[in-house]
């Protein structure tokens, strides 16, 4: 029994180094960005040994930072406000009423999984293009707004409310949509957070389609703008890592206070957990 | 009479409630792979119309080494990753599911962190870890080979450094879902067999394992899939260089598409990639319900 006990302790004691070097990337990045970048370039040690915020000033104010978080923020909850609606409804159509072409358009759903978005980006530029959104929060947004799995993940739990608080609900003279936002989104509120979440650090981190829609540095989302301070910068990694450290903050903070619905929304979007 | 109206009305109202997704799916995908099928029929630059040259784009495709280049570096890509991030993943979900209560919350968060930060944040962190004059894992480096090497610059070492940090990023994800996997599985399995004599390893083989196969099997797929569809990183950490050698399919759609305004060509090349995921997702796909999902 002792040997088992030591042999805890020991795994234990792996496990923790494991997640120690595993996280030992930003805390260096961290480290970094609170250093002179004369002092970086001097190869201090692991520890901490200094705290100036003088790169972060930098950063603010002599890039378009600010900017290109107003580009993320406003894009971001655009996306997720009308990902969530557009897919909640149709979940709740496909879920909940009896219409010509609902397996159809539910196949439809299930088969626009495989499509590969990165593949359609010449066409969808083209597409902005013709339409005039080359350069502008449009452009960002519309091609974004298709997430397939939200519907999916809310057919499941729209089909899982019980049929009585439905039918209690038509007898009481509700129509469908009221319905649907007085009782079926007040019982999933819990996932409808999970989602949002999930949809709002994905849409803040996408940097494939913002790239190739955007060319101007004003309409530029963080995770792409970013790329532009290295350039301008040249070799500055205090600078470049206080940018980072910025540019990371609003998805890290969203994930620690949201943690137990990101791991929920995770583990049920995949099907692993119902 | 008023039951007609009834239904036409639930018909309506159902209707505008699918409304605006199949319109905005019909006009900003549906359309967009029409259209790329189209044009990969054609010599039209990016933007503008072209010539219908039927399959010339896809012969000369045979013929392109650059596309058989790409080919063959996200093959080494999926190589280099698929495979090693789920056993890392097992392994870190193993680990972290002996640990209970506020620990192993700790744990988790610390896994999954990297998952929830932005591509170019990733790049950048790595790019400065891996600096050739100050980066802070060089010395590591020179440990092994006995000198510091500019890695992102070094044909041998860009595509496994490249699948290194793309595993470190992405990792989280896959550690959620076998720890999901490993909560599924009955406790009552694990008291059986320790009572008829298992030990810890038969139990893995025995219970865990086969148990665990289609979360495994879910997590094999859906890296091959997002796997294949690989640019970000590469981009941003060596631009598919040096001499191509990390040059895969989408950064050739991107350079043909808006380098080298070769719309027609460019479609052709994701043509391909669009197939080719798409063949893997119903494989995927048929592989769930042969494991009982869905």
């Amino acid at each position: 029994m002792k040997t088992r006990r030591i042999e805890n302790g020991i795994v234990t004691a792996f496990t923790l180094l494991a997640a120690a070097c595993w996280v030992f990337p930003l805390y260096w990045a961290f480290v970094t960005s609170i250093r002179t970048d004369e002092n970086v370039v001097a190869k201090p040690g692991l520890l901490p040994d200094q705290f100036n915020l003088s790169s972060y000033a930098d950063a603010i104010f002599n890039t378009k930072l600010m900017i290109w978080y107003l580009n993320s923020v406003g894009t971001a909850v655009i996306v997720t406000a009308v990902v969530i609606v557009i897919s909640m409804m149709c979940a709740y159509a496909l879920s909940q009423i009896r219409f010509p072409g609902r397996r159809l358009l539910y196949l439809v759903v299930l088969a626009s999984f495989m499509i590969p978005a990165q593949a359609l980006v010449v066409t969808q530029f083209i597409l902005m293009n013709d339409i005039g959104a080359i350069n502008s929060w449009a452009g960002i947004i519309l091609p974004q707004l298709i997430v397939p799995v939200v519907i999916i993940v809310y057919k499941q739990f729209f089909d899982a409310v019980p049929k009585e608080m439905r039918e209690a609900a038509v007898l009481d003279g509700g129509g469908e949509y009221t319905i649907l936002f007085k009782v079926y989104l007040p019982l999933n509120w819990g996932i409808t957070t999970a989602l949002a979440i999930v949809t709002f650090i994905g849409v803040w981190n996408a940097f494939f389609w913002p790239f190739l829609v955007v060319t101007s540095e004003d309409m530029m989302t963080i995770p792409v703008g970013i790329t532009q301070v290295n350039d301008a910068f040249g070799v500055a990694y205090a600078r470049i890592m206080s940018v980072a450290m910025l540019a990371a903050l609003p998805v890290v903070l969203a994930y620690l206070i949201f943690q137990r619905r990101v791991t929920e929304a995770v583990m049920i979007s995949s099907g692993v957990k119902g | 009479m008023a039951m007609l109206e009834n239904r036409r009305k639930k018909n309506l109202v159902a209707l505008s409630m699918v409304a605006p997704f199949v319109i905005v799916f019909a006009v900003f995908f549906l359309y967009p792979t029409l259209k790329m099928f189209e044009l990969s029929f054609t010599n039209a630059p990016l933007i503008g119309d072209g010539e219908w040259v039927g399959l010339d784009n896809y012969r000369r495709l045979l013929g392109d080494r650059i596309f058989k280049t790409s080919l063959w570096n996200n093959a080494y890509f999926v190589l280099l990753t698929v495979v090693p991030t789920t056993v890392i993943a097992l392994g870190i979900a193993l680990m972290i599911n002996r640990l209970s209560g506020r620990l192993q919350a700790l744990v988790m968060v610390l896994f999954f962190l990297p998952y929830v930060l932005p591509v170019s944040v990733v790049t950048q962190i790595w790019a400065w870890m891996l600096d050739f004059q100050f980066g802070v894992l060089q010395p590591v480096i020179a440990v092994f080979v006995g000198k510091p090497v500019a890695v992102f610059k070094n044909p041998d070492w860009v595509m496994p450094m490249i699948a290194a940090v793309t595993i470190w990023w992405t990792n989280g994800f896959n550690v959620l879902l076998f720890i999901a996997g490993l909560r599924n599985i009955p406790s009552e399995l694990y008291e059986a067999a320790a009572l008829d004599g298992a030990t810890k390893r038969q139990q893995f083989r025995r219970v865990t394992w086969p148990l665990l196969w289609p979360v495994t099997a879910l997590v094999l797929t859906l890296q091959l899939i997002l796997q294949l569809k690989i640019f970000d990183q590469v981009y941003l950490l060596s631009g598919g260089g040096p001499f191509n050698s990390s040059f895969v399919l989408l950064m050739q759609v991107y350079r043909e598409a808006f380098q080298l305004n070769h719309g027609g060509y460019s479609s052709a090349v994701a043509t391909v990639l669009f197939v080719l995921i798409a063949v893997v997702s119903v494989l995927q796909f048929q592989l769930l319900r042969i494991g009982g999902r869905r």
